[in-house]
């Protein structure tokens, strides 16, 4: 009986600092996350739905647009593979220099984008060292689309990374043991073992370098030579904007990067959220 | 027993495709950040350090981040405490919003602080009477690397705090410690290691804050020049000596970034194997 009062007295506060650690926080997140974005609204409210439409939809911003969507896609099916070829290799093998590529990983989230981003720009340059092996083959990195691709692969690789390595480290053994003593090869027991495991975290961490690619910016304008129509990314287009004080122009465009990585955000959130219930049988 | 991918075969060329490329596209950017730097010599190299404006650059950056760790460290606990021990409507909202600032592109960070507290924002025109001006200066600076490094240290103790679970925090309080005493002498010491990592990431992040920065700096040299900022200038500037100087500066906080995070790693691994 009194172990039943205590009971709910525990799930009710016996801990101290709901108060103040609500306070804080939702004092911190208004103030910090969302009073800001009033100032984005503000600006907009200003416009008529046509005006507003005509900005986003612009030839130049319209460009912007695929580039930064395209190059996103191609580097964040790049990190797939290369995410997973990573993870599998630091999960799965002991080989010397593991620790050490292990830490490396982290490497793009340490590293500040602009130093990454020179850094880049300075290796695919015709004269750098890689620009001077890739030149004479007649492939072009730096000031092209690839170059941006390049960029966003390099920032977001991480993701991938981080998120698929856990699940492979939580996998039984006894898993790729039963598909192998059923006959499995090893491409066979990969795809039909393995994989149905990782997929949702793979999806995840791709899902995330995509939407840290779309709004990347210091790693990629050293590299991308920023040509209006043809390597000019959408977060450039904004600063552009900003920079020739169009304030108006800069907050509806940012409207557009705003809602589409938020509500990416929100998809990947949902989609995590369910596959952890399910991972974890009913329990969120 | 053996595994999926144990034949020797395929285990060599796997680790050798992916040693090859991380050497290819992680390492040597590394190297050539220090090449870079060092290519005419030490002495170049601090010049380019010792210079005021450099100076000046690494001063403010370093201001920066030792106001926002505190900032950030605050809220991380608060949230962290929040939303792991006590369970109430809108949990899960809480937990959503605070990944806002890894969605949001920098520099739409950087616009909607401008927006708002720039001289044409309700709040900024409002200042602006009492001759305050935040943006492109240094508070300005610390808005929004603030905005850009707040989810780092509530996302290391969230899922460290959920696993422990809040058992021997209950068990303080009811044996009679006050609220301070038990943070104190249960809560803190449990994720001291996971509350480190956090601020190391913060700082990294904060030193090396670019695309939100740059748009509401306005990026004076000697004023409202971060190191990140400065290291722009420089290289538009053509004097990629100098920009690579800075850099390499950047990239040791990276360095030193990684190195405390394998060792903490190292760390958590033994004493679970010797607890």
């Amino acid at each position: 009986m009194s172990q039943l009062a205590f009971r709910r007295s525990g799930s009710t506060h016996v801990l101290p600092g709901f108060g103040l650690s609500m306070g804080i926080s939702v004092l911190f997140i208004s103030l910090v996350l969302l009073l800001p974005l009033t100032g984005l609204f503000g600006q907009l409210a200003g416009l008529s739905f046509a005006e507003y439409w005509a900005i986003i939809t612009e030839g130049r911003v319209v460009a912007s647009y695929m580039v930064t969507i395209g190059a996103a896609a191609v580097a964040a099916l790049v990190n797939a593979v290369f995410g997973l070829l990573l993870a599998w290799v630091l999960v799965r093998y002991e080989f010397p220099g593991r620790r050490l590529l292990d830490a490396l990983m982290d490497l793009p989230f340490a590293l500040p984008t602009a130093v990454a981003g020179i850094t880049l720009a300075t290796m695919y340059a015709s004269s750098g060292w890689m620009g001077r092996l890739l030149e004479p083959l007649g492939f072009q990195v730096a000031y092209t689309w690839v170059g941006i691709a390049l960029a966003m692969a390099f920032t977001s690789i991480p993701f991938v990374v981080r998120t698929v390595q856990p699940v492979l480290e939580d996998l039984p053994a006894e898993v790729d043991e039963a598909a192998m003593t059923l006959g499995a090869t090893d491409g066979v027991g990969f795809r039909r073992v393995i994989l149905p495991h990782i997929w949702p975290a793979l999806v995840t961490g791709t899902g995330l370098a995509f939407v840290r690619s779309l709004g990347e910016f210091g790693a990629i304008i050293f590299i991308a030579g920023n040509m209006p129509y043809e390597t000019e990314i959408t977060a450039l287009m904004i600063f552009v904007k900003l920079q020739e004080y169009d304030y108006v122009g800069a907050s509806a465009i940012a409207s557009v990067v705003l809602f589409v990585s938020l509500t990416l955000l929100l998809v990947i959130n949902i989609w995590q959220g369910r596959f952890i219930r399910r991972l974890h049988g009913g329990k969120g | 027993m053996r595994r999926i991918g144990d034949a020797p075969l395929i285990r060599r060329l796997l680790i050798g495709a992916a040693l090859v490329l991380s050497a290819l596209f992680l390492l040597l950017p590394l190297v050539a950040i220090f090449a870079q730097a060092f290519s005419q010599g030490m002495l170049v190299f601090w010049e380019n350090v010792s210079n005021t404006f450099t100076l000046h650059a690494i001063g403010l950056t370093l201001m920066i981040a030792l106001l926002t760790i505190p900032v950030c460290l605050v809220f991380g606990v608060a949230l962290a405490w929040l939303v792991t021990r006590f369970s109430f409507p809108g949990r899960r909202i809480l937990q959503t919003l605070i990944d806002i600032p890894f969605a949001v592109s920098p520099v739409v960070a950087g616009l909607i602080y401008l927006l708002l507290y720039g001289r044409n924002g309700w709040i900024g025109s409002w200042l602006d009477s009492y001759d305050i001006q935040l943006m492109f200066s240094w508070p300005g600076i610390l808005m929004v690397t603030i905005f850009v490094t707040c989810p780092f240290v509530a996302r290391e103790l969230i899922p460290l705090m959920q696993a422990q679970g809040s058992r021997e925090e209950e068990a303080a309080v009811t044996l009679g410690a006050s609220g301070w005493t038990m943070f104190r002498r249960v809560t803190l010491p449990n994720i001291r290691w996971a509350l480190l990592y956090g601020v190391i990431l913060t700082n990294a992040r904060a030193v090396g804050e670019f695309g939100a920065v740059s748009v509401v700096s306005g990026a004076i040299r000697g004023k409202t020049n971060t190191l990140p900022l400065h290291l722009e200038q420089l290289y538009q500037d053509y004097n990629a000596v100098g920009a690579f100087a800075c850099a390499a500066l950047l990239a040791l906080i990276a360095l030193l970034t990684l190195a405390a995070k394998a060792g903490l790693e190292w760390r958590a691994a033994h004493q679970e194997a010797f607890a």
